[in-house]
């Protein structure tokens, strides 16, 4: 059923979908109203979870570990200065192999204070060993809280995933959503079963020390794991396309890419503007083409590599700068493209909110044909 | 022995751990300066130091670490900790 929804609460009612029994969140902008919506579907017994109020996001996730770590599936919400603070048990969550699943608004980190849209809240957690699945509109978004719990969940991946949506720009409008419902999502999404769990009558520790001897194997696991979630993604990405029709088994996807000489490498909601802009280019007869990534862990390095093996030049978008070195997009396609010849250039864009219009990456393409990136684009130079 | 997923472990004894492993300084006891006092059995945090059926004072090697406190408190310096090469 098609509904006009602000993005929030339809992530809220995805999860609702989920059937999640446990959650734990601080509100904080621009995830409130997810959290809030949530609270209110406990209070009006639409959802049967525990809500925990916590006191801060650190509470939170340490929360949710230890619901999920008891057998429950459990859901955590954030951004930006919140995710910061659970920098250190976000750690934990993926060490001990728990599949919870985090909404991400994504918002800049102070300081300077901004409460206003990029995404380097996130790609600063890229290390700690979820999953990151990035949307370009809030039917995607969704989407991929389902998949998310499905992939998660599996016993061959075992680790927490992010699914992450643009603060404000889509978790603040409004967008016709195609709703599933519980009969629909119960098809897709069978009851969580932990591979391990608490239990008092058979009692058993979570991530405890490993001495030198065996800690590298542990991390060597995780990233085995993290890598193998690619044939999960694309299973049940398939299946979930078969069953609703919209198709998410591609960690990568192309847009008019097949016969372009320039791509666009870009991540969430930047996507759909950059879809626009091709399209006029195109009728200027401009050959550019997009290849959005919608999973950015595990880094879909090979496909990518493929999907790009016929351009000549690719400029990638980020919404984060790694400081000191590239956006960490431009920093992975590079590895991916490294030895095939094809130069990439990095642009660091749309930072702390800083709107990216049509017009900005018509310029982007511009500046690529020229040989020119690997820059903060749209510098107000007057202010330096 | 494979890996736990998640490094879970069940409950144990602190003696499964071999801490023996840790130690860059081994104690080595002399029977000559040894008194039999029994003060290194009573002050070794690991509780590793036993009198053996011969009757001498000795470390289980499996577990001591190599702190070296025995060696420092022993009255009549019958302790000496020596490097040890892996």
């Amino acid at each position: 059923m098609m509904q006009i929804t602000e993005g929030s609460h339809a992530v809220a009612d995805a999860v609702r979908l989920c059937r999640p029994q446990v959650i734990a969140a601080y509100p904080i902008t621009p995830q409130t109203h997810i959290v809030e919506a949530l609270a209110d579907m406990v209070a009006d017994c639409e959802l049967d979870a525990e809500y925990l109020t916590v006191d801060n996001e650190l509470s939170a996730l340490s929360a949710c570990i230890g619901a999920s770590a008891a057998g429950s599936r459990t859901y955590s919400a954030t951004t930006s200065q919140g995710l910061a603070l659970m920098f250190e048990v976000c750690f934990n969550a993926a060490g001990m192999r728990l599949p919870i699943v985090m909404s991400i608004a994504n918002r800049a980190l102070g300081a300077p204070l901004s409460i206003w849209n990029d995404q380097q809240d996130s790609i600063s957690l890229r290390d700690s060993g979820w999953l990151q699945f990035y949307a370009e509109d809030n039917q995607e978004a969704t989407d991929l809280h389902y998949l998310a719990y499905r992939v998660a969940e599996d016993h061959s991946v075992l680790l927490p995933a992010f699914v992450c949506f643009d603060g404000f720009i889509l978790s603040h409008t409004y967008e016709p959503i195609d709703t599933l419902s519980q009969e629909d999502i119960d098809r897709f999404l069978p009851k969580f079963s932990p591979y391990e769990r608490l239990d008092a009558a058979d009692p058993i520790s979570f991530g405890m020390y490993a001495t030198p001897e065996y800690y590298l194997e542990f991390r060597y696991e995780m990233d085995r794991a993290l890598k193998e979630s690619k044939a999960i993604i694309e299973k049940r990405g398939k299946e979930f396309g078969q069953m609703f029709g919209r198709d998410y088994s591609a960690m990568v996807e192309g847009y008019r890419l097949e016969d372009a000489d320039t791509a666009i490498v870009a991540m969430g909601s930047i996507c759909g503007t950059t879809k626009d802009a091709i399209d006029e280019m195109r009728e200027e007869g401009k050959k550019v083409g997009l290849l959005k990534i919608r999973v950015f862990r595990p880094f879909p390095t090979e496909d990518l590599a493929r999907a790009l093996a016929h351009v000549q030049r690719v400029a990638v978008l980020d919404k984060n700068i790694s400081l000191g070195a590239k956006g960490a997009v431009a920093l992975e396609v590079k590895d991916a493209l490294y030895g095939s010849g094809i130069p990439v250039k990095g642009y660091v864009i749309g930072l702390g909110g800083r709107d990216v219009r049509k017009k900005d990456i018509k310029a982007i393409v511009g500046l690529i044909g020229k040989g020119q990136g690997d820059m903060f684009y749209g510098l107000r130079t007057e202010v330096l | 022995m494979s890996l736990a997923v998640g490094c879970r472990a069940r409950p144990g004894k602190a003696r499964d751990n071999k801490t023996g492993s840790w130690r860059v300084f081994k104690p080595v006891f002399g029977k000559e300066k040894c008194t039999l006092c029994g003060l290194c059995m009573t002050l070794c945090p690991e509780g590793c130091v036993h009198e053996t059926e011969e009757g001498f004072i000795t470390p289980d090697y499996t577990y001591c670490k190599g702190c070296g406190i025995c060696a420092q408190e022993c009255p009549g310096e019958a302790i000496e900790m020596k490097q040890e090469e892996k």
